[in-house]
């Protein structure tokens, strides 16, 4: 399904999928199919990634997680929410993350 | 910010953590040693109707406490086996548990219990690993004469029907038997339309004793137990394959073991727990001695102080001392402390038919001479390089 993501959106994380630490590699382990291209696949995600889903609680808009990282990453709140709206639509598109908010 | 790519696909596989030193990366849990069949060759099925067996077994509480033990200490996969896993009542409860913890799922079966409702769930809930079905004949008469139980061919076809159908990846192994051996190249033709199957079937074929050291079954196990003759034949059915293979490996992994009776991997980094509890370094290696107790204990102690303490046990035995601690056979010889428990009941005692299983390898390799004893080989690391350097005439 195609999303048109906008940055008051609120999202957490599919309850179809596991987040591990494995030895500080952060995985993520479907559990229903359908999860990513194929069915076998753990997926891995960077130290952005992970910390961009860790925040991703169900509860802060996409605006709100950009603001928190704006003040620990050097880099400007416009290429950090342009980071964030990526990242979202990958892992929506994996449906490893669901909308907190049905969109209006 | 950071790079660009967030989320990487990739098959992760347990293998990735070893480096890491990860004190367990899998874990094989016997669901229960009992089986629905009765194979004539197996070293570890009690009657499916066994209550001694079915009241000591682990409860489902019990098994769940276990896999939550292992994820908390990074586990990846766990390996269901038997006996027959899917005898157990709970199989669904205890695999979804397991899936929802983030483990991947390996399953040994004989699938004769796969339902509908089952591949239903193996495909909604996929396992991330391939089933691994092992098959016993490719007709009724081939199949049962292994199993030896009616209808059990049937039911075997069904389940691999239901996998098909949903599209639930597996792969089909075979043990070598005198009801099945001919059929080799029938089993191997059918394999080939198994999507997933990737290679030629793997077989059993130099059958392991009793796990619990039965004498009467003994008997019949080595009676459909293949000569080493016959299995060399099979094993060289491809020559060039064979030769190629055995010498990366020989380059590799055979040299002699001196006094120690671990060389392989037993215990590093996974184990098996058995139907009751009992902690293994592997699979196999069931002496009384050298099991952990989880119903009063944790794998983490036994992964971090109990399985060191067990792979330190030098031999002893003068006649292993003698033989296998200078063979540099070993790697290639299936010798190790689970066989000899097996066999012998102790740790390091020679198994005669592996010995003899590698020696007839060994001579068809041109690394000993006719009648020549590999313990008594003293160049023997010039034989290997000859060997590896060596031109494959077919
Ligand atoms: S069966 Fe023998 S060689 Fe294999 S892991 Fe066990 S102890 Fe080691
Ligand atoms: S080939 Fe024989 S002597 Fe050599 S390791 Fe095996 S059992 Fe021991």
């Amino acid at each position: 399904m195609e999303l048109k993501i906008n940055l008051d959106d609120i999202y957490a994380p599919s309850e179809d999928v596991v987040a591990r630490d494995i030895q500080g590699e952060f995985i993520l382990v479907p559990v229903t199919s359908g999860i990513g291209d194929l069915e076998d696949e753990i997926f891995s995600l960077n130290e952005t990634g992970r910390v961009i889903w860790e925040k991703m609680d169900g509860k802060k808009t996409l605006r709100a997680i950009a603001k928190e990282l704006a003040y620990v990453y050097a880099a400007s709140q416009k290429e950090i929410e342009e980071d964030i709206l990526g990242i979202t639509k990958e892992l929506f598109n994996r449906k490893m993350i669901v909308e907190a908010k049905p969109k209006k | 910010m950071g790079k660009q790519f967030y989320v990487q696909t990739k098959n992760i596989r347990e293998s990735r953590f070893i480096h890491k030193k990860l004190l367990i990366s899998r874990l094989d849990i016997e669901l229960a040693e009992r089986c629905n069949n009765n194979c004539i060759h197996c070293y570890i099925n009690l009657p499916a109707d066994d209550l001694l067996a079915k009241e000591k077994e682990l409860s489902t509480a019990e098994i769940k406490n276990i896999l939550k033990e292992a994820v908390s200490l990074g586990c990846l996969v766990v390996r269901f086996t038997g006996g027959e896993p899917l005898l157990r009542k709970d199989f669904e409860e205890v695999y979804i548990f397991a899936r929802r913890c983030g483990l991947k799922v390996m399953l040994f079966t004989n699938a004769t219990l796969i339902t509908p409702h089952l591949a239903e769930l193996f495909c909604h809930i996929p396992p991330l690993e391939k089933i691994e079905v092992t098959l016993y004949g490719m007709k009724k008469d081939s199949y049962e004469a292994a199993t030896r139980v009616s209808g059990s061919f049937e039911a075997a076809q069904r389940g691999i029907n239901l996998l098909l159908e949903k599209k639930i990846p597996f792969v089909v192994k075979g043990a070598l038997l005198p009801s099945n051996k001919e059929e080799i190249d029938e089993f191997e033709a059918w394999a080939k339309i198994i999507p997933w199957m990737g290679k030629p079937p793997a077989y059993a074929m130099f059958f392991d004793l009793r796990c619990r050291r039965d004498v009467r079954k003994n008997e019949l196990i080595k009676k459909v137990r293949l000569s080493a003759d016959e299995g060399l034949k099979i094993l060289t059915r491809n020559k060039s394959r064979y030769i190629k293979e055995m010498k990366i490996f020989c380059a590799k992994f055979i040299r002699p073991p001196k006094d120690k009776i671990f060389s392989c991997g037993a215990g590093c980094g996974g184990g098996c727990v058995d139907a009751y509890g009992k902690f293994q370094l592997c699979m196999m290696l069931r002496h009384p001695d050298t099991v952990y107790n989880l119903r009063c204990g944790s794998l983490k102690d036994a992964l971090e102080n109990f399985f060191p303490k067990i792979r330190k046990i030098k031999a002893t035995n003068r006649e292993y001392l003698s033989r296998c601690a200078n063979c540099f056979l070993k790697g290639l010889c299936e010798q190790c402390p689970a066989k000899s428990w097996e066999e012998h009941g102790t740790l390091d005692t020679p198994v005669e038919y592996f010995c003899e299983i590698a020696h007839t390898q060994a001579r068809f390799l041109g690394l000993i001479e006719k009648d020549e004893k590999a313990w008594e080989v003293n160049n023997w690391k010039k034989r290997i390089s000859d060997f590896v350097k060596r031109d494959v005439i077919n």
